[in-house]
C-alpha cells in the first residue's frame, strides 16, 4: 500500500495516525485474506445490491487542532450559570485526583465490561466498593453495579416489584413528590405492560389496590417524610415498597432499610460526577437478599480462583439478557460502570465522615438561606428539608427567576407562583447572597450559628461505610496509588487490542475525549433554559443530521442511554405507530435465534410475544421459516428485529426480502445497529428496508466503553415514525438528551 | 414411573403425581445452585413453565407435564438444591400435583422407552 511521509502530518486527525495497522501491516493482512486492496476486499464482502449510491460527504475533514477550535467555539455558545434547579441534578465537586486518574485515564475508560474476571480485578473491586457504598447508605443487603439513570431505575424497580410481590393487584402507586422525569419514565414503561399507574399523596395510598409503590426521599420539593407506616401497610397487602433516595441525604437521614423498604433506587451523580447536561451518571439499585435474583443489572460478587484465593467476578448472571433472553429480569446490558467507579472513589476519598460533613454543610447553608428569606417576610416550605426549599412569591415568579439569571443563578420554576432552590456542594456564600439579591434582599451570609431543620426522629442512627477501604489514608497521593494499583490489574485498550467486537474495536482518540471535561459541556444542568444551551443544541442537531446521512434515516432521538434502551425505545416507537393506525393489537415480534440477547429481552419489555426464527449453522436467517412465521402471524405481526450484518458478521443478501416480507405482513423492520462498524460509508440500514435502528455510540461512534458504560443508544427512524419518538410519546430516559456530555465525542468522530 | 422427553419423571402416589428430573438431566445440568418452585395451591396447565432450575452452566425451565393443582412442593430444595444432583429420583423431587386428567399420563414413556431415548 503506497504511502508518503505527508501521511504523517503532525496534528492530522483520522488520517494515518488513527489507523492502527501500518501500511506494511495492511499489505500483509491483505495478502493473508487474498484481496488485492482494501477496496477490492470491500467489493468482495459487501454485496453490490446493498452498497450505498453516494459516498459519505461531510466536507473537508478537520485536523485535530481545527476540530478542537471548532468545538471551543461551539462550547462557548453554552452559558454556564450556577444552577440551583435540583430535581435530581446537583452541583458537585469532583476531586481532581478522580478527574485525572479515572475520567481522563484511558486505563479506566477504555476497559471493556468485566466478563473476563481474570483481566478485570481492578474495576471489579471499584464496582464492589460502589455496591458496598450503596448497600450501606440504603441499609439494604444487596446492591447492583449501576443502572442507566434514576428514572429508568425507578421503572426497573416497578417491574421488579411486580415480579416479586405476592399481591396480584394490577396497579402501581407513584408518590406525586417524585421528580417529574421519574414519573414520566415510569408511565412510559407501564403503558405497554398494562400496569395502571396511580400518582398521588402517599397518605392517600390504598395499599390493597397496588402491587407496589414508590416514594421520593427527600421529595422533589424538599419534603422529608418517614415512610415506615406506609411500608407496613404495603407489606400487609403483600405489596412491595420502593424508595428513590438521594444518597448524600442518606448520610444524615434515616435510611430506607430502617423503614422496612424493599427496593431503593437513586442516582449517584452528586458523588463527584458533573451534571453533564443530563448525563452520564450511575444510578443505583439495592434490595433485600430475598429478592436478589429478581434484580436487574450487573452484580459483582466475591468468589475464589483456581488457587483458592479470593477473586471478584460478575455474579448471578443467569438473571441477565445474555443468558435468559426474553426471560431476563431486564434488557439492560451496558450500564454506567465508569461513572459508578468515579462515585465509589468519591466515597473512598471522603469516607463516611467526609460525606457527612459535606451533607451537613449543604444543609446548614440551606437553613441560612431560608432564614434570610424568612427574615424578609417570605414563607419557606417545607419545615423539614435537606437541601431543597420552596418559596411562594405569587406574581413575582417571573421577576425573581429573571433577577436570579441576571445574578448568574438558575432557580427552579414550580407551578405558577413558586420558586424552588436546591443548594449543593459547590454553593458558597456568594451563591446565597446572589439568591437573596434576586429576591430583593441585600444582606451578607455571615451568621454561621449552626441550625438544623431535620427532626430528631428522621436523623440517621446507624453507621455506614465501615469497611476498611473507606477509611484508607486519604492523602491524594495515596488515592492515586490505590487507583493505579487497581488499574494495573486490568487489561484495557491502553495495553492491547481486544478483538471482542464492536464494543472494543473502535477509535478511542485522545482529542475526542478532551471536550468532555470542559466546563461548558460538563457543568450544564439538564433543565436550564434553552437559550443557555445553544452550544449543545447546535452540536446535537448537527450530530443527528450526520447520523441520518450515515444511516439513511429521516429523524433521530438521542434520549436512550444504551443500545438495549435504544432497542426498547425503537420498539416502543413502532408500537405507538401501530396504535395510532388502529393496529394496536399487533404484538408479535420475529427474532432470529442468533440475535443478541437484548433483542428478545427488549421485545418482552414492550409487552410483545417473541417468536424465534430458525437460523442456519452459519447464522443466516432461514428465509422460508421467516416467511412461514410472518404469514402465520400476519394479523398480529408488529415487527421483526434483525441484525445487519448478522451477529456472525455476514452480509446476508436476503435482507431486502426479509424486509419486504415483514412489510407485506403489516410489520415494521427493526435493524439492530450494533454492527454498524462494518457499514458506515458503504451501506445504510435505511436503504435496506429498515424502519428504525438504534446506534451504539459506544461502539462505532467512539464513546469509550468505560468498563461497561457510559453508553448512548440513539435511534434513527424513517419519516413515518418521527411523530412517535420518545420526545413525543413518552420519555425513556431522565434527561431529554440522554447522556449529553458524551455526545461531543461522537460529534468529533463524525 | 413414566418419563417425558424433557427428562422429567412422574410417579403415582395415591391420588397425586410426584414429579422430578432424571439422573441423566441432572448430570447434564451440572451442580444445581438454585430452584424456583411454584406456589402450593396453584392450578397449572400442561406445558406451563412452573419450575426454574439454575445450575452452574445454565438456567432451564421445567414445564408442567399435566394439567392439575400443585398440592405440595419440596421446600428442602430451597436451602439444599444439591439434593437434585445427589438423589434426583428420591429426595430431589420437585412437586406433587393432583391431576385433573390422569389420562394425560398415557402420552409419556415407560422406563424402557426412556432408557432407549437417552441411549
Amino acid at each position: 500500500m503506497p504511502y508518503t511521509p505527508t501521511h504523517y502530518l503532525p496534528y492530522d486527525f483520522a488520517n494515518r495516525r488513527h489507523i492502527g495497522p501500518s501500511p506494511a501491516e495492511m499489505d500483509d493482512m491483505l495478502k493473508v485474506v487474498g484481496a488485492k486492496s482494501l477496496d477490492a476486499l470491500i467489493d468482495e464482502t459487501i454485496p453490490k445490491s446493498i452498497r450505498q449510491k453516494e459516498p459519505l460527504d461531510f466536507g473537508k475533514p478537520l485536523s485535530e487542532r481545527k476540530l478542537l477550535n471548532h468545538m471551543r467555539v461551539t462550547a462557548s455558545k453554552n452559558k454556564v450559570l450556577t444552577s440551583l434547579i435540583g430535581q435530581g441534578y446537583y452541583g458537585t465537586v469532583t476531586p481532581p485526583v478522580i478527574t485525572r486518574n479515572i475520567l481522563e485515564n484511558p486505563a479506566w475508560y477504555t476497559a471493556y465490561t468485566p466478563y473476563q474476571p481474570e483481566i478485570s480485578q481492578g474495576r471489579l473491586e471499584a464496582l464492589l466498593n460502589f455496591q458496598t457504598m450503596v448497600s450501606d447508605l440504603t441499609g439494604l443487603e444487596v446492591a447492583n453495579a449501576s443502572l442507566l439513570d434514576e428514572a429508568t431505575a425507578c421503572a426497573e424497580a416497578m417491574t421488579m416489584a411486580q415480579r416479586v410481590a405476592k399481591s396480584k393487584a394490577g396497579a402501581f402507586f407513584v408518590d406525586e413528590s417524585c421528580h417529574p422525569q421519574n414519573i414520566e419514565v415510569i408511565k412510559t414503561r407501564a403503558k405497554p405492560l398494562g400496569i395502571q399507574v396511580i400518582v398521588g399523596d402517599p397518605d392517600d395510598l390504598d395499599a390493597q389496590q397496588v402491587f407496589g409503590a414508590i416514594f421520593q426521599y427527600p421529595g422533589t420539593h424538599g419534603h422529608i417524610r418517614d415512610f415506615t407506616d406506609h411500608v407496613a401497610a404495603l407489606h400487609e397487602a403483600k405489596a412491595i415498597a420502593v424508595v428513590a433516595a438521594d444518597p448524600l441525604a442518606l448520610t444524615l437521614l434515616k435510611e430506607p432499610g430502617a423503614m422496612g423498604v424493599d427496593i431503593a433506587v437513586g442516582s449517584t451523580q452528586r458523588f463527584g460526577v458533573p451534571e453533564g447536561y443530563g448525563g452520564p451518571h450511575a444510578a443505583y439499585m439495592a434490595t433485600k437478599d430475598a429478592y436478589k435474583r429478581s434484580m436487574p443489572g450487573r452484580i459483582v460478587g466475591i468468589s475464589i480462583d483456581a488457587h483458592g484465593n479470593k477473586a471478584y467476578r460478575l455474579a448471578l448472571q443467569t438473571r441477565e439478557q445474555h443468558i435468559r433472553r426474553e426471560k431476563a429480569t431486564s434488557n439492560v446490558c451496558t450500564a454506567q460502570a465508569l461513572l459508578a467507579v468515579m462515585a465509589s472513589f468519591y466515597a473512598v476519598f471522603h469516607g463516611p465522615e467526609g460525606l457527612k460533613a459535606i451533607a451537613q454543610r449543604i444543609h446548614r447553608k440551606t437553613v441560612r438561606l431560608a432564614k434570610g428569606l424568612e427574615a424578609a417576610g417570605f414563607t419557606v416550605e417545607p419545615s423539614a428539608f435537606f437541601d431543597t426549599i420552596i418559596i411562594d412569591v405569587g406574581l413575582l415568579q417571573r421577576g425573581v427567576l429573571q433577577a436570579a439569571v441576571n445574578e448568574g443563578v438558575n432557580l427552579r420554576r414550580v407551578g405558577k407562583t413558586k420558586i424552588g432552590i436546591s443548594l449543593d456542594e459547590r454553593s458558597g456564600r456568594a451563591t446565597t447572597e446572589a439568591v437573596w439579591r434576586a429576591f430583593g434582599i441585600d444582606r451578607n451570609d455571615d451568621d454561621y450559628t449552626p441550625e438544623y431543620r431535620i427532626p430528631d426522629t428522621m436523623q440517621r442512627q446507624t453507621a455506614y461505610l465501615e469497611h476498611d477501604v473507606f477509611h484508607m489514608n486519604r492523602a491524594e497521593t495515596e488515592m492515586m496509588r490505590y487507583m493505579r494499583r487497581l488499574a494495573d490489574r486490568d487489561l484495557a485498550l491502553d495495553r492491547a487490542m481486544i478483538p471482542l467486537g464492536s464494543c472494543t474495536m473502535k477509535l478511542n482518540s485522545a482529542a475526542e475525549m478532551m471536550p468532555v471535561s470542559w466546563r461548558e459541556f460538563s457543568l450544564m444542568h439538564p433543565f436550564v433554559p434553552k437559550d443557555q444551551a445553544q452550544g449543545y443544541a447546535e452540536l446535537i442537531e448537527d450530530l443527528c443530521d450526520k447520523l441520518c446521512k450515515i444511516t439513511g434515516y429521516d429523524g433521530m432521538s438521542v434520549q436512550p442511554n444504551s443500545g438495549a434502551q435504544g432497542e426498547y425505545a425503537g420498539l416502543l416507537t413502532i408500537a405507538e405507530y401501530h396504535a395510532a393506525n388502529g393496529q394496536g393489537h399487533r404484538n408479535v415480534c420475529l427474532i432470529p435465534m442468533s440475535a443478541h440477547g437484548t433483542n428478545p429481552a427488549s421485545a418482552q419489555m414492550v409487552g410483545w410475544k417473541v417468536i424465534p426464527v430458525e437460523t442456519a449453522e452459519n447464522g443466516d436467517i432461514d428465509v422460508d421459516d421467516f416467511r412461514a412465521k410472518a404469514e402465520q402471524y400476519a394479523d398480529h405481526l408488529a415487527a421483526c428485529m434483525i441484525t445487519y450484518p448478522s451477529t456472525h458478521g455476514v452480509f446476508e443478501e436476503t435482507v431486502h426480502e426479509i424486509c419486504q416480507i415483514t412489510h407485506d405482513n403489516g410489520g415494521q423492520v427493526y435493524i439492530d445497529g450494533a454492527n454498524l462498524n462494518a457499514m458506515v460509508g458503504l451501506s445504510r440500514p435505511g436503504d435496506l428496508g429498515g424502519d428504525v435502528s438504534h446506534l451504539n455510540l459506544h461502539k462505532t461512534f467512539a464513546i469509550p466503553h468505560g468498563g461497561g458504560g457510559p453508553g448512548m443508544g440513539p435511534i434513527g427512524v424513517k419519516a413515518h415514525l418521527i411523530p412517535f419518538l420518545p420526545e413525543q410519546s413518552g420519555a425513556v430516559s431522565a434527561a431529554p438528551f440522554g447522556s449529553a456530555s458524551v455526545l461531543p465525542i461522537s460529534w468529533a468522530y463524525c | 414411573m413414566k418419563f417425558t422427553e424433557e427428562h422429567e419423571w412422574l410417579r403415582v402416589e395415591d391420588d397425586l403425581i410426584v414429579v422430578g428430573i432424571t439422573e441423566h438431566a441432572s448430570a447434564q445440568l451440572g451442580d444445581i445452585v438454585f430452584i424456583e418452585l411454584p406456589e402450593e395451591g396453584t392450578t397449572v396447565s400442561k406445558d406451563d413453565e412452573i419450575v426454574v432450575i439454575e445450575s452452574v452452566k445454565a438456567a432451564s425451565d421445567i414445564l408442567a407435564p399435566i394439567d392439575g393443582e400443585i398440592v405440595e412442593v419440596n421446600e428442602a430444595l430451597v436451602d439444599e438444591p444439591s439434593k437434585v444432583n445427589d438423589d434426583p429420583i428420591g429426595d430431589g423431587w420437585f412437586f406433587k400435583i393432583k391431576p385433573s386428567d390422569p389420562s394425560q399420563m398415557d402420552d409419556y414413556m415407560s422406563e424402557e422407552q426412556y432408557m432407549k431415548l437417552i441411549g
